[in-house]
């Protein structure tokens, strides 16, 4: 065990210079094109904003449905099958009867693979309803995987929308990332306060402009809205004028004239058609702009407006304004979010946990250094020696791997300082029982390292186990701390065989003849 | 042998009763009283709060808010003087953004000497998928450990070794539910650190006893468990000193945040320590483990 090649010499320096040279490179600013990767710290250390965010998708599941409905219906008639009593059951299922002579020619319609209305998914085996039947009675709601194709497909749209909104905030490297098919995790490091961007992605920003009508009885139907200030009610048409799809941009301004801060838009090609269409029949009705079921304003329609540009009036403050320019600029999102989870750190906390983290650190490591020496002597500044290495390759592999340093991921490397020495304690107090039976040192050391292998490696795998489960189950800074703690297993098994081993077998063969040497 | 061996073995009886009165107690603690939980965990909101103005006292802003409808607020100091932790349940409505409410409330009452360091808010329903993934945790990293030293040892060891496990996570958890001590994710990874450990500790002793049932076939599994905690005892204490070294370490100078992190670990460290002394060979003992019950494996 105390042999080693020349070769393996040189290897085991090599990469153990490397592996600390990139650890080191987080500490000192070196001016190459070598190597430039580095350690990121977590949002706890940096301060910074985490958000999960929920999509609400049962507004567009019955959206969907309702699409659903009336494309049967058609459908229906164009297959020449008579149906009646056709409605969507508690927002959930679509219910329909057929005549019996009917039904199996029904059936097919909805079971083929190649279903026009009712899509099969290849890929999951499975149709876009399920389909049950009651006498002639039909029922379809969405099967497993029909719900899932809709989840994912809001989903892809509303983290595009999130994406929008945040860059243009313009906080530094967000990272945006899917959970699951319904959710969106947003972080935002550096970010102190935030509220603004909580506001923003809170907001559907569904834009509407449409007429308030006198007439309740309307061949589109109409339906009661509150403005925004909750001053008035009125009845606004459910016709859409325009939507939001159709601007193309949008800025705040302050109009000289009133003194007010507005919000100017600029239409596309088919918006701009359609609004000029609509103010110019609509002269003297009132134009409800309507945001997420609330009426902004409802000004006058004083004459045809045909430049495809206007302006939204509504007692905003400049930074009101912006901020509904900057919805309407980035879309509105398929769904409603929520934030279901948030997690903040100010930078000034961030860096007292720096500061705290560093500082038990060197203590920790001055302890058990200490502690070592004056246990092992001159076998404990070979495990010191091996120690300080063992952190740099530590750290070196995290540089590696551009992994994410956290708080949690810092007491998993102090841990690392307490329990790497174990390896090298097992060696020594196993060469120690090996001396008294046998004369000659190198042996002992030699029997003292193979008897003392499976041991090693059985404590530490266990303890490699944990960690990989904790890595597999755990979230955000908990994840730090199994990955500093799994890699510090295999830097210790390293450091421990290769540097501290190296270095023992170059004592023990120069001071062979020593009477004691441990 | 010249040394004189220390005879654990001894005390295993007296040792084992203790034990399992601790494991009763901690159980009843567990039904009965039961865990604090953290936001992570129980769901709400967290904000820790510092002052700049020495004139705010606790009560003042405990005052505050409570004025503000927030359900159950409890207020706490937390490591310095002028750093407290608020706690409440509410649920925030959706569109309603509680936080920004709470700072405009405080600065007219109590003045703008504060700032908020930390927020954290998690739903009912992310809170309950992360106490499930807690627990699925844990109770997967007990049945690796299981099935790992199964495949290592004989299955009497891995008996041991995992009722090892389950005294140091049950006794852990009971402390924190006698004290109240807070439960949160990174207690969670500290009790599988502390699986970890103990895990460590016990293979060390078992590796030993198994190496001696090889050697000698005239002693007694009760005597040879005692011989084996002895020749493995001084890297156990030296393994337990630098391990305590480090976490007493970040429990003293690793600020707030890693406090109830660190206490789990030492409490699990020394738990583990012992279980793996006390509990883990005693059962070897009891299942009476002998040179056959290795040998005979070994032949298969």
């Amino acid at each position: 065990m105390l042999y080693f090649s020349k070769l393996r010499i040189i290897s085991v320096i090599l990469f153990t210079l490397l592996l600390s040279y990139f650890a080191l490179s987080n500490f000192f600013k070196i001016d190459d094109n070598f190597f430039k990767r580095h350690i990121n710290l977590g949002l706890d250390l940096q301060g910074g904003s985490y958000l999960l965010l929920e999509i609400d998708n049962e507004p567009v599941v019955i959206q969907q449905l309702q699409n659903k409905l009336l494309q049967i219906k058609n459908y229906l008639k164009e297959k020449n099958i008579s149906y009646k009593n056709i409605i969507l059951k508690n927002n959930k299922i679509i219910s329909f009867e057929v005549n019996k002579d009917q039904l199996d020619k029904t059936k097919v319609l909805f079971d083929k693979d190649d279903s026009v209305i009712n899509p099969y998914y290849q890929q999951y085996k499975s149709h876009e309803f399920d389909l049950s039947i009651n006498n002639n009675i039909f029922l379809l709601n969405f099967s497993k995987y029909g719900l899932i194709n809709i989840k994912s497909s809001s989903q892809d749209q509303a983290i595009e929308i999130v994406r929008r909104r945040v860059d243009e905030i313009g906080t530094n490297e967000p990272n945006i990332l899917k959970r699951g098919n319904d959710r969106i995790l947003v972080e935002l490091p550096g970010l102190d306060n935030p509220e603004r961007i909580k506001l923003l992605l809170g907001k559907t920003a569904n834009l509407t402009f449409r007429f308030i009508t006198q007439i309740e009885e309307e061949s589109f139907g109409t339906e009661k809205l509150f403005f925004e200030d909750g001053s008035e009610v009125a009845i606004v048409s459910r016709r859409i004028v325009l939507s939001g799809d159709n601007l193309i941009d949008a800025k705040p301004r302050m109009d000289n004239q009133n003194n007010e801060t507005v919000v100017t838009f600029t239409l596309d090609r088919v918006g701009a058609k359609r609004f000029a269409k609509a103010t110019s029949t609509g002269v003297g009705k009132r134009l409800a702009i309507v945001l997420d079921g609330k009426i902004i304003s409802a000004p006058n329609v004083r004459e045809p407006i045909i430049g495809g540009s206007g302006q939204i009036t509504g007692n905003f403050t400049f930074q009101s304004a912006t901020d509904l320019a900057l919805l309407l600029r980035s879309g509105a999102l398929p769904a409603p979010l929520n934030i279901i989870e948030e997690r903040t750190v100010g930078p000034d906390l961030g860096q007292d946990s720096i500061n705290a983290g560093i500082l038990s650190l060197i203590i920790g490591f001055f302890l058990v250094i200490s502690f070592m020496l004056f246990r092992y002597k001159i076998f404990g500044l070979i495990a010191n020696v091996t120690l300080i290495f063992n952190l740099l390759l530590l750290l070196g592999i995290l540089t590696l791997f551009e992994a994410t340093l956290t708080l949690p991921g810092i007491a998993g490397i102090i841990l690392t300082v307490g329990m790497a020495v174990d390896a090298n304690v097992l060696i020594y107090e196993r060469i120690k029982e090996e001396i008294k039976s046998e004369k000659n040192q190198i042996l002992a050391f030699d029997s003292g390292y193979s008897k003392s292998k499976t041991t090693i490696l059985d404590a530490n795998i266990t303890t490699l186990i944990a960690a990989v489960i904790l890595f597999i189950m755990g979230s955000g800074p908990v994840k730090g701390f199994s990955v500093t703690l799994g890699i510090g297993i295999i830097t210790t098994l390293f450091s421990v065989y290769f540097i501290a081993r190296l270095l023992t077998s170059l004592y023990v063969i120069k001071n062979k003849y020593n009477e004691k040497l441990i | 042998m010249e040394k004189k061996l220390i005879s654990f073995n001894n005390f295993y009886k007296i040792f084992n009763i203790t034990s399992s009165i601790l494991i009763v107690i901690s159980i009843l603690l567990l039904l009965f009283k039961g865990l604090n939980y953290g936001v992570d965990f129980k769901g709400g909101t967290l904000i820790e709060i510092r002052t700049t103005s020495n004139d705010i006292s606790i009560s003042n802003l405990r005052k505050a808010f409570n004025k503000m409808d927030l359900g159950d607020v409890s207020v706490k100091e937390f490591g310095k003087k002028n750093d407290f932790i608020v706690k409440f349940e509410k649920k925030s409505k959706p569109k309603e953004n509680i936080i920004e409410n709470i700072k405009k409330n405080l600065s007219t009452s109590i003045g703008n000497n504060f700032e908020f360091r930390r927020v954290e808010s998690v739903g009912p329903k992310v809170s309950s998928e992360l106490l499930i993934s807690g627990i699925i945790a844990i109770a997967l990293s007990l049945s690796a450990m299981l099935i790992y030293i199964w495949i290592r040892f004989e299955w009497q060891f891995s008996l041991g070794a995992i009722i090892a496990l389950f005294h140091d996570v049950i006794i852990t958890l009971g402390f924190f539910s006698l004290f109240g001590f807070e439960i949160n994710l990174s207690i969670v990874a500290a009790v599988l650190t502390i699986v970890g450990y103990s895990m460590n500790d016990t293979v060390v002793i078992f590796d030993r006893v198994r190496e001696n049932l090889r050697k000698y076939s005239d002693i007694k599994i009760f005597d040879l468990t005692n011989i084996s905690i002895n020749e493995t005892l001084s890297r156990t204490i030296i393994t337990s000193i630098t391990t305590l070294l480090a976490l007493l370490s970040i429990y003293f100078f690793g600020g707030e945040v890693l406090k109830g992190f660190s206490l789990a670990m030492i409490l699990g460290v020394i738990f583990g320590t012992y279980s793996s002394i006390y509990i883990a060979n005693p059962i070897l003992v009891t299942l009476r483990v002998s040179q056959r019950t290795i040998i005979k494996e070994e032949k298969e």
